[in-house]
């Protein structure tokens, strides 16, 4: 549709541009400059290329971190999207529950993540959370802070907790669309419940789940505050991912350049995958 | 208000839209867009709306080239098939709303909202809100709306599709009655021959993104130019037989022969496609000449005041337009009458070089 | 197999109903015979859809019984009902292909796989859905999808009734023709009762043997088109049926007979003896565009009208006159004279029909 063009229009653009431009485009083209330069403080700084690039994929501490990541965001895109429509499709559509039911599923979405983080910090713990001794009380030995395990199903349940609404809601949405007379007809077909599912929830749901997968793909992705809070990483670095290396990396031990360097194959690493996945689902799309 | 459109073409994502259109709608004429659905029926009247911008081509209001100019600086109103209206305003304020932008007066606006609800006939709703309507009177809010801001160009698309047809045929007919009052154009678009027919005033074909035919509705239904126009512009469509006329025969399909009518001499030899309305064959010969069928009745259709019978003989099938009930069960076989000089003939690529000739009996 | 009785039957939407105006459905008494071709005609509104939604048991009425060969079946689903439905937009399985739709009841029901296979090829080839089989559904065009739900219900044995929920509205003209002759085949072809709701008299007439005309909730009349047409017991049903309506005139009655605007129209006796009986104020003639007798030269019986209006409809062009204050129309064939400022009409008597109290009174004179 080639729409009649207003100029107007681009003026009212302008001060987010710029403030886009300010905010975003500018401090980015500063990562990138320190990306190729060793900075020793701010009078010396020598370019080297793309030296900290090579240096950054081999660290192996980041490779580790970069595994770990990865497996994190899978297993948790793998519960929290089955949970979300489960949730989703239990959630009533009419009535006074439907709002209640809406407002209960949504609180965990609106807790900020350090605040999750120590909630289950304490909700872990051994002598004052309710989870950690009602474990201990069924004999389970659980210790998020001494063992692996433990901490990593920990953060992962943590995670779950904290974002499985997001999907409940946007399906809850993608299912409301769905007008009744494909109820009625899978009824008068003698559709089991399954076959509904399968044949007219789910078709209808593509949309709204390919949307929740890349933002909890890329949201997952980048997590930091809810495990820093809750493990602070450890035990040891078992539950260390991406972000906080990195942030360790830059704070921590000042070393800006390979910092720099980094983030940008961080940000481009989500670009990647997040471009493979949605083209993925428009070329099955196009397929039909 | 005059409105031309010079050698318009919409090409979109590589697809033509509309090709070489070209058109001129007279001042207080009721223009009707008959075609298919996707012939292009929407695609010309946002056009025409300002709503889109051509790929070629120029759009002229009263001498004017307003092609670039976007909808809110021309004077136009539309109205759409699914029922449009600002769902948190009162119907009453709903109509009001285009004459409160152009700041009337209260007492302005409280005439004409009346008016115009009288006409529509939401008087008793003016105080609800459009969503606790029914989907006819939601439409009818919707053209209020649009016919209360006295637009010149009030386009109109597919609007009484989901109404019953009793309303439709009362709106059409107040349509007509108001839109002759007033200088503005109309343009409606439909995929009903009836219903064109109905609203009178002026007829264009739409095919493919083309313009067939455009003209005074009865005599573009009377003289189609070429094969797509007579089936677009007719319900139920037109009989088509292939033939061949030879020196002293004409044959359809290569299985019935007659000898040939005076009525056709005028053709030369060779292949062409006839065409009958359902309507002129009957079940008695009205002339000497009618052609005689033994065909097979396969269906008969029968409403109060008609009968639409579905017969075929081997080669073809056919439908015919009776009145009266005419109960005949499938499978019967009955002897049906062709007046020759109600024919259509259609070259092979579909031009019309012949209609029918004596229509009133004499 | 399928007869469909409603007894007593009446809905409201509302919890404690408090007068006739709460109720979308008025109390009803009705037979749909096993394997009739029915239609429910009405205007938008009439309770048409409610009282489909009833007989296929999408929604339980709140008072009355629907009974199915003798066995009340209120609070049976629809699974439970042995009847299929067709709505308005064509619904089907968008992620399967057209013989996936078709065989989805049987596989549910879990039918062998051959006899899956042969039902489904039946079903298909007289739909002429053959040629599309094996496309993905969402591909085809919006009259094959309705095809499609059609054969749905088509291809399960155990099917004894069809509802169709205004199923062309989403159709192209032209293509309209062809699915009611389909469905008129199927009709013969498969003896089901079949009941098809519409508020266009055209489909309802071709489709149905008989029509029940709905008008506020009710079931005005049931008749066949003809019946409907030549005989229409209400004023409504003279109005709904025929394109355009019935021409309805208020009058009083006069010594001759009745009149209206200082015209007095004539009467035979049996009919003035009628309404000398009748005390309502409420009485209307009417008759149909189709059998006013309309010449261009002055007659003999004739009144004299102005031509106001005349319509070219292609097969037949309407007239619209005035006589006295009122509006007349009359329908003439293509063939016929049109008269161009004054026309002379007649009413034969036989055609004329009187209405007392919007109901139709005295045909038994005629």
């Amino acid at each position: 549709m080639s729409k009649v063009e207003n100029n107007k229009a681009w003026w009212l653009v302008l001060p987010v541009f710029l403030l886009v431009a300010f905010s975003a485009i500018i401090p980015l083209m500063t990562v990138v400059n320190y990306s190729v330069q060793d900075i020793f403080d701010a009078d010396h700084a020598v370019f080297v290329g793309v030296e900290w690039y090579r240096e950054v994929l081999l660290n192996e501490r980041l490779q580790e971190s970069l595994l770990r990541q990865f497996i994190f965001s899978f297993t948790v895109l793998a519960i929290e999207i089955p949970l979300g429509i489960a949730i989703a499709l239990m959630m009533p559509t009419k009535g006074s529950m439907a709002s209640v039911s809406l407002i209960v599923v949504a609180i965990p979405l609106l807790i900020p993540g350090n605040v999750v983080g120590t909630i289950w910090k304490i909700f872990g713990r051994t002598d004052v959370g309710l989870l950690g001794w009602g474990l201990n009380q069924l004999g389970i030995d659980y210790n998020y802070a001494a063992n692996p395990v433990d901490a990593w199903v920990t953060v992962v349940l943590m995670d779950v907790w904290h974002w499985t609404p997001l999907v409940a809601l946007l399906c809850y949405s993608g299912l409301r669309a769905i007008p009744d007379a494909f109820y009625q007809a899978a009824a008068i077909d003698r559709a089991s419940k399954w076959a509904v599912f399968r044949y007219i929830q789910l078709p209808r749901l593509r949309s709204v789940l390919v949307i929740g997968t890349l933002l909890r793909f890329m949201d997952s992705f980048m997590i930091y505050s809810e495990p820093f809070v809750l493990t602070g990483g450890g035990p040891g670095s078992s539950t260390t991912f991406l972000s906080q290396t990195l942030t360790k990396m830059a704070i921590g031990q000042f070393d800006l350049g390979p910092a720099a360097a980094f983030s940008l194959i961080y940000f481009l690493i989500v670009l990647l995958v997040s471009w493979l996945f949605f083209t993925t689902i428009s070329e099955m799309d196009k397929d039909k | 208000m005059s409105l031309k459109l010079e050698n318009v073409d919409q090409v979109v994502n590589g697809q033509n839209h509309l090709t070489n259109v070209n058109l001129t709608l007279e001042p207080g004429s009721f223009n009707v867009l008959l075609g298919r659905t996707g012939a292009g029926k929407t695609s010309l009247m946002r056009l025409m709306a300002g709503l889109d911008k051509p790929t070629n081509g120029k759009i002229i209001m009263n001498g004017a080239n307003v092609t670039g100019i976007t909808v809110q600086k021309r004077n136009v109103s539309m109205v759409y098939q699914q029922f449009i209206n600002y769902s948190n305003l009162t119907v009453r304020e709903n109509i009001a709303s285009p004459l409160r932008l152009a700041k009337a007066s209260e007492a302005e606006i409280n005439k004409r909202v009346m008016e115009t609800a009288d006409m529509l006939r939401i008087t008793e709703f003016l105080h609800r809100y459009p969503l606790e309507l029914s989907g006819g009177q939601q439409q009818r809010t919707a053209m209020a709306r649009a016919l209360v801001k006295d637009a010149s160009l009030i386009l109109f698309d597919e609007p009484l599709v989901n109404l019953d047809y009793k309303l439709r045929e009362e709106l059409r007919f107040e349509l007509r009655e108001l839109f002759k009052a007033r200088n503005a154009i109309a343009v409606y678009a439909t995929t009903e021959p009836n219903e064109a027919l109905a609203l009178g005033g002026t007829t264009t074909l739409l095919h493919e993104g083309r313009v067939i035919q455009s003209g005074p509705s009865a005599a573009v239904y009377r003289e189609p130019v070429d094969v797509y126009a007579a089936d677009l512009f007719s319900e139920p469509p037109i009989n088509l037989i292939p033939g061949n006329v030879t020196d002293n025969e004409v044959t359809f399909d290569e299985s019935v022969h007659f000898p040939l009518h005076q009525d056709l001499k005028s053709l030369t030899p060779g292949g062409y496609k006839f065409g009958i309305r359902p309507s002129h064959i009957g079940l008695v010969p009205d002339n000497d000449d009618d052609l005689e069928l033994s065909m097979k009745v396969e269906l008969a259709e029968i409403s109060g005041s008609e009968t639409f019978l579905h017969v075929k003989n081997d080669h073809f099938n056919l439908v015919m337009q009776l009145s009266g009930v005419h109960a005949y069960r499938s499978d019967a076989t009955i002897n049906i009458y062709l007046p020759v000089h109600k024919l259509f003939v259609f070259t092979l690529d579909g031009k019309m070089i012949q209609s029918p000739t004596r229509l009133i009996r004499g | 197999m399928a007869e469909i009785q409603l007894k007593s039957l009446a809905h409201s939407y509302e919890k404690s109903p408090t007068g006739a105006h709460d109720y979308a459905l008025r109390e009803m008494n009705h037979v749909w015979d096993q394997g009739g071709a029915y239609a429910l005609l009405g205007p938008s509104g009439c309770g048409k859809s409610t009282l489909l939604n009833i007989i296929s048991g999408l929604l339980t009425p709140s008072e009355g019984e629907v009974l199915f060969d003798g066995v009340v079946v209120n609070h049976l689903p629809p699974q439970q009902r042995n009847i299929a439905q067709v709505f308005q937009f064509p619904v089907i399985y968008d992620s399967m292909t057209v013989f996936d739709n078709l065989a989805f009841p049987l596989r549910n029901m879990k039918i062998a796989e051959a006899k899956v296979m042969s039902k489904v090829h039946e079903i298909a080839e007289i739909l002429e859905l053959h040629s599309v089989l094996n496309k993905k559904a969402k591909n085809l065009s919006a009259d094959e999808k309705q095809k499609v739900s059609m054969g749905r219900g088509l291809v399960r044995d155990d099917v004894s009734a069809i509802l169709f929920d205004e199923p062309l509205t989403v159709i192209d003209p032209q293509l309209k023709w062809k699915l009611r002759r389909k469905l008129k085949q199927i009709h013969e072809q498969f003896n089901l009762t079949m009941i098809y709701v519409t508020h266009d008299q055209l489909e309802a007439s071709t489709f149905a043997e008989k029509i029940a005309v709905m008008y506020g909730g009710q079931i005005v009349q049931f008749g066949t088109p003809r019946e409907l047409f030549e005989n229409p017991n209400h004023t409504f049903v003279g109005y709904f049926i025929g394109s355009p309506g019935m021409n309805l005139l208020e009058v009083q009655t006069t010594a001759n007979g009745v009149s209206f605007d200082g015209i007095e129209i004539e009467l035979s006796d049996a009919r003035k003896a009628m309404l000398a009986k009748v005390p309502s104020k409420n009485i209307k003639i009417g008759i149909r565009p189709e059998f006013v007798h309309v010449w261009d030269k002055p007659s003999e019986n004739g009144y004299e009208c102005e031509v106001q209006h005349v319509e070219d409809l292609g097969t037949y062009k309407i007239l619209t006159m005035k006589l006295g204050q009122q509006i007349i129309k009359a329908r003439l064939d293509e063939d016929h004279a049109v008269p161009q400022q004054k026309a002379y009409i007649s009413f034969p008597e036989q055609w004329l029909k009187i209405y007392v109290d919007e109901y139709l009174i005295g045909e038994e004179l005629v």
